[in-house]
């Protein structure tokens, strides 16, 4: 990918901007179930970021400094999707019940959990994972 | 959940253990653990006799799809017991014979073991299952287990071949006969064939009867190898000797048989059911008999032996079906057909397992199976030989062994059927002994073929892959003889079985027409005194040493020579053309050009929305009720197409794809101009990624160039553009009218009112997608996962140009 040397404000800044989206798009995932977001908006943001990242370090770079295995990124992700319907049905409900209730947390008050939440972490992961897998397969793709 | 779906179950939650115990257990041959299985469930089965000698049925019910009335019914009368006996006896002895046959190291058993385990248990399924749908899924489980086995040894060209033959043909039977269950279903709404039964009257008057009955018949004929649907079994020889001896001549090809006997009392009564059984059981007989003698493989001879055995079954059971058009169980002029069929599923169970297991037998120790290269084995094989005899004696039908018994009940029964008097019983119906006779002559002949030229003549053993010869070791010898025991003991006592097994399952296929306390007449002996049917066999047995001993004469023919059956080169010419016809038609549409795609899909598309809102009379138009457009909206609409318009006239790649991200962030903008912020963030997303895509992929593309593209195809794109955006336009002015002026609530209502109550959460778009319709999310992902995967190997995995695929 492109790997320009007089790149010295983009490398810089790129570090800060990256931080920034990661955390807005994990802050996007959480807040999927109350306002707008969700797991697979969450999931392109910080593919998003990730990719940035590739195309300022490059691929050698990178591979190094976030060794994922992005395909496994994915599987791993729609096991998690389909494993939290099965819990429903261990507990002889429908498949994919999902469940809700407000919890008092120390420092965060009330909050609500979701069995929800567990599926769209499932979400994105695979997001992540195939967004990934596409855009690096193609680029990485040297003839 | 009850003992007996355990049992049908059991086969394949073993499957799930043999890898494991093939992987930790090298030391022990893996047959050994899978022994077990068909042993317990054949003492299990047995226990029913005591029930269905009675004349009694077990019927299980587990609830799967109630809604649909499909349910996991197993059902066990006189007929399905004994198919259930045969899978599993005959299941242990071949399962005990693989042991010793597949004795090398290199065996990959986890999948052999794996397989046979699926079959069993979908066979089990197949015989027990009383619903319909359920016993369709059983139906093709077989089949494509026996595919898998058949191409067990995958790197021979020959065993890809057969599996693929066998898969077609088998499978296109199969999704046949689903049709024809569905048709059942709509005459007799009901999957239960206990139901159907009862409903017999409501599907024979039905318009649909004769296309279910074809349709159904399809699915019996393919499986069980019917005239031209055969040819796929001698191509299965390829599967190891035990694989055959089990699917492809003990159990497997009988499923058809056992569909059309259990169909019996649904369809029989009329003509058409009576005459294409009758006249293609007949027909098969005859072709398999003379198809048999051509061949020089010992196990393709067995494979013609089968088809045509098969069809002497398949003959009997039409002939057998006029019963129910007399009403009359009482009388032996119709039922005898049918004792003969039972009989003799039995008989031929025997004989050829043994038989198919001599020849595997013959292959271990000799290394070949042509009959041109062996000879001469009677002395060296005295134990091997002796099993022959006795098993090729009663395939010909010599008293006084089982296959005279059960062949001289079949000319009874099928020269009785010159005595109905309806149907032209007593004009055409005489050609149908005539037929028999021959095909009899020629299974004569080709027994003696088997006996003489493997183990009479001389001894070439320059010819034989093997240095030396010798007696099978005692594990392989041991299943043939166990089941030429039961020849034996059928032929010295022919009515061992005839109340425990062979009366329930008649009582099964024709049930209701005995008359008040009535038996079947069944009474099997040998000597009836010099009647007709002494003479057949006599006559046969004549004509058939002639041909035998004439045969250095006639094999010079080119008939001989050239052993390929007919129907074989209409299957290999038409599965090419049907290669060449798909590629052609692919090579029309599959340009390689995202443009042309894109047009077949729009063409498609628009045709099909236009087809349906002028079908239905959606266009309704009414504007009354629109709110403002703002001259906001107006700005940005103005934007959008002025952005569009400009984008097919640039020239440069960068500003092509900055222009295409622009109309992606417009769209985003309007999205939240209607506040629809999930939406809008989505779109952002993808258009920043698809930016970023390019942006990677750059580097690579080549430069822009400006293609000449015909003024007729511009004319196109440009009709197609337009159209596509004009209905879409209009089917949402529709959609807005039709909201106005029907009381329908929309579908949002429910979520907005049920989202936080139900699920929790206030964005409705994400609770929607989460909860919802979870499934539907979580399908995408999987479509997402795939895609990923897909364009991992189309891009990492290359392909080199003369790979095949």
């Amino acid at each position: 990918m492109i790997n320009q040397p007089n790149d010295m404000m983009f490398r810089v800044f790129i570090r800060l901007i990256a931080i920034i989206v990661v955390t807005f798009s994990i802050y996007l995932f959480f807040s999927g179930h109350n306002a707008p977001g969700g797991g697979f908006i969450g999931g392109l943001m910080t593919a998003i970021a990730i990719l940035v990242m590739y195309l300022v370090f490059g691929t050698k770079t990178m591979n190094a400094a976030l060794p994922f295995n992005y395909p496994y990124m994915m599987s791993i992700g729609l096991l998690v999707a389909a494993g939290t319907g099965i819990i429903s049905v261990a507990f002889g409900y429908p498949y994919l019940k999902q469940f809700f209730d407000y919890f008092q947390i120390p420092i965060f008050g009330e909050v609500e959990l979701t069995t929800a939440l567990i599926f769209d972490l499932g979400v994105y992961l695979l997001v992540v994972g195939s967004a990934m897998t596409f855009i690096l397969s193609i680029v990485e793709d040297d003839s | 959940m009850t003992i007996l779906h355990l049992a049908v179950l059991a086969p394949f939650l073993f499957a799930i253990l043999v890898p494991f115990l093939f992987k930790y257990f090298r030391k022990v041959h893996t047959g050994w653990f899978v022994l077990f299985v068909p042993l317990i469930l054949f003492i299990y089965f047995l226990s029913y006799i005591s029930v269905t000698s009675d004349g009694q049925a077990v019927m299980q019910r587990m609830e799967w799809v109630p809604s649909l009335g499909i349910n996991f019914d197993l059902y066990v009368d006189g007929l399905s017991l004994l198919f259930a006996l045969l899978i599993t006896g005959i299941g242990t002895l071949v399962i005990l014979y693989s042991i010793f046959y597949l004795a090398g190291k290199e065996e990959r058993l986890n999948h052999f073991y794996v397989y046979i385990m699926l079959f069993m248990g979908a066979m089990l399924g197949v015989v027990l299952s009383d619903n319909i749908i359920v016993l369709y899924v059983f139906w093709e489980i077989t089949s494509i287990s026996s595919s898998l086995l058949i191409s067990y040894w995958y790197a021979k060209k020959a065993s890809v071949y057969g599996a693929q033959k066998s898969m077609y043909i088998t499978v296109f039977g199969g999704l046949s006969m689903l049709g024809g269950f569905s048709l059942l279903y709509v005459m007799a709404e009901t999957f239960s064939i206990r139901e159907m039964i009862g409903n017999a009257d409501l599907i024979l008057n039905h318009d649909l009867f004769l296309a279910a009955m074809i349709l159904v018949l399809l699915g019996a004929f393919t499986k069980s190898a019917q005239f031209p649907f055969h040819i796929w079994l001698p191509d299965a020889m390829e599967a190891p000797t035990p694989v055959s001896a089990y699917l492809h001549s003990a159990t497997m090809v009988k499923a058809g048989i056992y569909l059309v006997a259990r169909l019996t009392p649904v369809f029989a009564g009329g003509a058409e059911w009576f005459w294409i059984i009758t006249a293609a059981g007949i027909f098969t007989m005859a072709w398999g008999a003379i198809s048999a003698v051509r061949q020089k493989d010992l196990k393709a001879i067995l494979a013609f032996s089968t088809v045509s055995q098969l069809g002497m079954i398949m003959s009997l059971l039409g002939a057998g079906s006029a019963a129910f058009y007399y009403m009359d169980g009482d009388n032996a002029l119709y039922t005898t057909a049918i004792l003969a069929a039972v009989f003799h599923l039995i008989n031929h169970a025997t004989f050829k397992g043994s038989l198919f297991m001599v020849a595997g037998i013959i292959d271990h120790e000799t290394g070949t199976r042509d009959i041109r290269k062996l000879g001469g084995l009677m002395t060296i094989m005295p134990i091997t030989a002796t099993i022959s005899v006795i098993g090729l004696a009663a395939m010909a039908g010599l008293p006084p062994f089982n296959g005279f018994l059960s062949k001289e009940l079949f000319f009874t029964g099928i020269t009785n059927v010159a005595q109905y008097d309806m149907w032209n019983g007593d004009t055409i119906g005489m050609l149908l002994p005539v037929i028999a006779w021959i095909a009899s002559i020629f299974t004569f002949a080709y027994s003696a073929i088997i006996f003489f030229r493997t183990f009479r003549g001389k001894f070439k053993p320059d010819m034989l892959p093997v240095k030396e010869v010798h007696e099978a070791p005692a594990g392989l010898l041991i299943s043939p003889i166990v089941l030429v025991a039961a020849v034996l003991m059928i032929s010295f006592f022919p009515n061992i079985l005839a109340y425990s097994i062979i009366e329930p399952a008649m009582m099964s296929i024709l049930p209701g027409i005995l008359g008040e306390g009535s038996n079947f007449y069944v009474d099997i002996y040998h000597w009836h005194g010099i009647n007709l049917e002494l003479m057949m066999t006599l006559g046969a047995v004549i004509i058939g040493t002639i041909i035998y001993v004439t045969m250095n004469k006639w094999s010079k023919l080119g008939i001989y020579q050239n052993e390929q059956d007919i129907m074989t080169t209409v299957y290999d010419n038409g599965y090419d053309a049907l290669i060449k016809g798909s590629q052609v038609l692919t090579r029309i549409q599959m340009t390689g050009m995202l443009r042309d795609y894109i047009v077949y899909m729009v063409i498609f598309i628009v045709l099909i929305m236009f087809y349906t809102m002028f079908r239905f009379e959606g266009f309704q138009i009414s504007m009354e009720n629109a709110s403002e457009i703002g001259i906001f909206m107006y700005l940005i609409l103005a934007a959008l197409v002025i952005t569009i318009m400009l984008l097919p006239r640039v020239n440069n790649r960068m500003t092509a794809i900055i222009l295409a991200g622009f109309v992606g962030f417009l769209v985003a903008f309007i999205f939240t101009v209607f506040r629809a912020p999930d939406l809008a963030l989505t779109q952002l997303m993808v258009e920043t990624v698809s930016v970023i895509l390019f942006m990677a992929v750059f580097y690579h593309l080549p430069n822009l160039t400006k293609d000449n593209i015909a003024p007729l195809t511009k004319a196109i794109n440009i009709v197609v553009a337009g159209s596509a955006g004009l209905m879409v336009a209009l089917v949402s002015m529709s959609a807005f009218t039709y909201g106005q002026t029907t009381p329908f609530d929309a579908i949002s209502e429910y979520f907005i009112e049920n989202s936080v109550e139900l699920a929790g959460g206030y964005n409705m778009v994400n609770v929607v997608l989460v909860d919802f319709r979870g499934l539907d999310t979580m399908l995408e992902l999987l479509v997402l996962g795939i895609a990923a995967l897909g364009a991992i190997s189309m891009i990492k995995l290359k392909v080199k140009e003369d790979d095949d695929v």
